[in-house]
């Protein structure tokens, strides 16, 4: 049976260094299968985080070959087998161990979004072509593989500043939704720091879901940031009224 | 007392966080009670997360002719009347309901051309009844759940696995649980602890289920003295995927079906003209699932062992939004455009009817101050369930549950855990790290051959005996099993723990299998091929007396006469 070498990260919080494992191949093989056979056969204590292995969950998220991938989607017949398969943890969070980040970050920048707030009075009807758009944004399965690549977190570390291309487009999704009556573009202004992201679309190219991260989500809350606060007539009346506008 | 260890202290604990542990615990909180939720996974990855085709509720947006009624009729049909009919008519009754509340937390499901809420058709429904969002239903619930509960305050404690449930004499008080990052131990003090912790897949080699499925909730209850019910009951859905080996066993949506899908085998026979020819390919999933087993095995299956399913007759554009998970999985993972031609399928173990048994308005277990909804809890489905059913079982009894523990916990007085069970509970813990021996992957292995070959669609009595025996094997071997490593996210170590609730299920289903010597629904014995009635009459309980599985019988709750009375024209 041919075989595969595969190159993980092995180690935690104090550092890590690259193993190399043999793996036998089979046909239709995911880069997650040959993690299981790594775990299952030569080194029961190596830890990945996984649940469906089906593309749904997003939780087996790692840099493959230098790339940012769902492990459980990514063929191995689709990269070169003559040389070893690197696999890393994703960088833009402090690894736990092996390939097992801490991403409990994202989990606190979604607790400060404002939840759904129907409109009063609404009679509950919807139509497709208005769901259409913040259905897209309701399709991320949370893998953070956005906001792995966004370089705001990745390169500059400025978590604390930015919310990240992820819970943008959680912001969209609710923002666009027909029936919401809240606003939170002050709050993509101010505390998710939306400003940061100047649109390089890293965050697009690597989602799992094709949603259109940068065109549909993050540019139209930057037009509505600058509507509600750049735009001279309202600043105008802002100042006339003496208060922020937006909530 | 405890100072050992760090200790959280809630009114309601819910172990699990798909629908059934969001759901309760958002009732919880609306209850007034302090509410922890313990789960294996991080937030919103939980099975639920899976769901695909829709959730089952008798609006009657696209057929207005739907009703409670007929919804109930369907369920009990579907389940051979083994189900708890309170528990059907409950739902019926509510589900409804429960997805409106979706909506107006937010979810955002297909709409009809008026407005409405879309709905589709699935096996065994007369109506078009699934609520759903294209094939991604699922994750849509559990988003919109997860999204509403953290908003209203609950505390959720990820990656955190419960081992243990601690009980004040016969109530229950509390759970014993490990951090999955560092492993450090933890105690929880509750005043009453919902379990949620969906079905038991990952003891079977093929399956749709991920690595959480173990049956840690059926366990722990178990130990507490809880009674399992219905155990024999584990469904096989008929379209996992089949072939290539790496991604065999991932489900296949019903919705395919649904939407349209015809299934074939090798030689363009349309088969289920054989087995159901008034139902068709939408026929309950007991029946479509044997059904392609029978064709694989009397030699008409496709090259990898399965059957055709063909949904390329509809308009490509109509095929990728309406089922776009499908087009993407079929295309990455095996190379096969779904809209050009038939995808392979094959049976795949998806779900578990039985489960803990409980108290049809309250989900409440017998061990007082224990409750259990969704998955985990027995009685709803009967023999089988119906595609669809899932998601408003979980919404509908999550609620229940929740709010009666809630109840329970304001009036629980003062509960104290001793100090001897979480000492027990820490040494069954760290005692894999200090013995010499095999690791826990293998046995795994085994125990999912020994129940695929064994314990599958079609059943005998020398087989199940045969599946007993070797559990009994695997049992002892499990409990010398030992770890390497350290204490920090060691999965080895996770494994060696889910592995005696995987043996401990196991267990129940097979000794249930054995004992019923009929086939009913999802439970199929070659040697005893019809249905008994008497069989009919009983449910098949576990209990565990002094470390020992006992089976016990228990007879199925009879229907008031008006509801009989939906039934006069059944033959």
């Amino acid at each position: 049976m041919a075989e595969v070498v595969m190159a993980v990260n092995r180690g935690d919080a104090s550092g890590g260094k690259t193993v190399e494992y043999k793996v036998p191949l089979s046909p239709g093989m995911v880069v997650l299968d040959a993690l299981h056979y790594i775990q299952g056969h030569l080194s029961p204590d190596f830890a990945v985080r996984w649940n469906c292995k089906a593309g749904r969950c997003g939780s087996c998220s790692a840099e493959v070959n230098g790339k940012p991938r769902l492990t459980c989607k990514t063929r191995m017949d689709s990269l070169p087998q003559d040389k070893p398969i690197t696999v890393l943890p994703l960088k833009a969070f402090p690894v736990i161990k092996d390939l097992v980040t801490d991403v409990s970050w994202n989990y606190e920048v979604n607790r400060k979004i404002p939840a759904f707030s129907a409109r009063p009075g609404t009679n509950w009807k919807m139509y497709q072509k208005d769901v259409d758009r913040p259905q897209e944004f309701r399709k991320c399965i949370e893998c953070f593989l956005c906001q792995n690549v966004c370089h705001v977190l990745r390169d500059h570390g400025k978590h604390a500043e930015y919310g990240g291309p992820r819970y943008l487009v959680r912001v969209a999704g609710l923002e666009m939704h027909p029936l919401d009556g809240l606003s939170r573009i002050k709050g993509v202004r101010n505390q998710m720091g939306i400003g940061l992201c100047n649109i390089t679309k890293c965050c697009s190219e690597v989602c799992p879901e094709e949603i259109h991260i940068t065109d549909n989500a993050i540019i139209p809350l930057k037009e509505r940031v600058v509507d509600q606060f750049y735009d001279p007539l309202v600043w105008i009346a802002r100042k006339i009224k003496g208060s922020e506008s937006g909530s | 007392m405890t100072e050992k260890f760090e200790v959280h202290e809630h009114d309601v604990l819910v172990i699990g966080a798909g629908g059934a542990g969001l759901r309760a615990a958002i009732e919880a909180l609306n209850c007034g009670a302090t509410v922890g939720v313990v789960c294996k996974s991080l937030l919103g990855k939980a099975h639920t997360v899976m769901a695909e085709g829709g959730v089952a509720a008798s609006m009657g947006n696209v057929d207005p002719a739907d009703s409670w009624k007929t919804h109930f009729c369907d369920t009990m049909r579907g389940g051979k009347f083994l189900n708890n009919w309170r528990m059907a008519q409950l739902h019926a009754l509510e589900s409804p309901e429960r997805v409106r509340e979706l909506e107006q937390w937010g979810a955002l499901f297909d709409r009809t051309d008026a407005g409405e809420i879309m709905q589709r058709a699935f096996g065994g429904h007369t109506f078009k009844r699934l609520c759903h969002v294209g094939d991604r239903t699922g994750l849509e619930i559990i988003r919109t759940l997860q999204d509403r509960g953290v908003h209203l305050g609950f505390d959720v404690y990820m990656e955190c696995t419960v081992t243990r449930l601690l009980k004040d004499g016969d109530k229950i008080a509390g759970a014993f649980a490990y951090w999955r990052e560092q492993g450090r131990f933890v105690v929880f003090k509750a005043k009453a602890i919902v379990i949620a912790t969906g079905g038991i897949g990952k003891a079977w080699k093929v399956t749709s289920n991920s690595w959480e499925y173990t049956g840690d909730g059926l366990a722990v209850a178990c130990e507490a003295g809880a009674e399992l019910m219905d155990m024999e009951f584990v469904q096989f859905h008929p379209t996992g995927m089949v072939w290539p080996p790496g991604v065999q066993g991932i489900l296949v949506t019903e919705a395919v079906r649904g939407e349209g899908g015809i299934l074939r085998n090798r030689l363009g026979e349309r088969f289920m003209e054989k087995y159901d020819p008034k139902r068709m390919e939408l026929s309950t999933r007991d029946v479509v699932a044997r059904s392609i087993y029978t064709e694989v095995k009397e030699g008409r299956g496709t090259e990898h062992g399965g059957a055709y399913l063909d949904i390329s007759h509809k308009p490509a554009e109509y095929v990728k939004r309406k089922l776009p998970g499908m087009f993407h999985q079929f295309k990455e993972l095996a190379d096969v455009d779904i809209t050009k031609g038939p995808m392979e399928v094959g049976p795949t173990l998806h779900y578990t009817m039985g489960g803990i048994r409980v108290e049809a308005e309250t989900g409440a277990a017998t061990v007082p101050g224990l409750f259990a909804a969704g998955e985990a809890a027995a009685g709803m489905h009967g023999a089988n369930r119906l595609g669809g059913n899932s998601l408003s079982d979980l919404l509908v009894f999550g609620k229940r549950a929740g709010a009666a523990a809630a109840g329970h916990a304001k009036n629980a007085g003062a509960l104290k855990v001793e100090q001897a069970h979480i000492d027990d509970a820490e040494r069954e813990m760290l005692a894999p790290f200090e013995r010499t021996g095999e690791g826990p992957y293998e046995i795994h292995r085994e125990l999912q051959d020994t129940l695929q070959k064994l314990v599958g669609i079609f059943r005998n009595e020398d087989d199940l005996k045969e599946a007993l025996e070797k559990i009994a094997t695997l049992k002892t071997r499990a409990a010398k099993v030992h770890v390497d490593g350290s204490r920090l996210f060691n999965p080895g170590w996770h494994l060696a723990r889910d592995l005696q609730s995987m043996l401990t299920a196991a267990e129940a289903v097979t000794r249930c299998a054995l004992a019923r010597k009929e086939s009913r629904g999802a439970h199929s014995r070659i040697d005893f091929p019809n249905y008994d009635a008497e069989w009919g009459q009983k449910n098949n309980i576990i209990v565990k007396e002094n470390g020992e599985m006992k089976l016990r019988e228990r007879p199925v709750p009879q229907m008031p006469e008006d509801l009989k009375q939906l039934f006069a024209d059944d033959k």
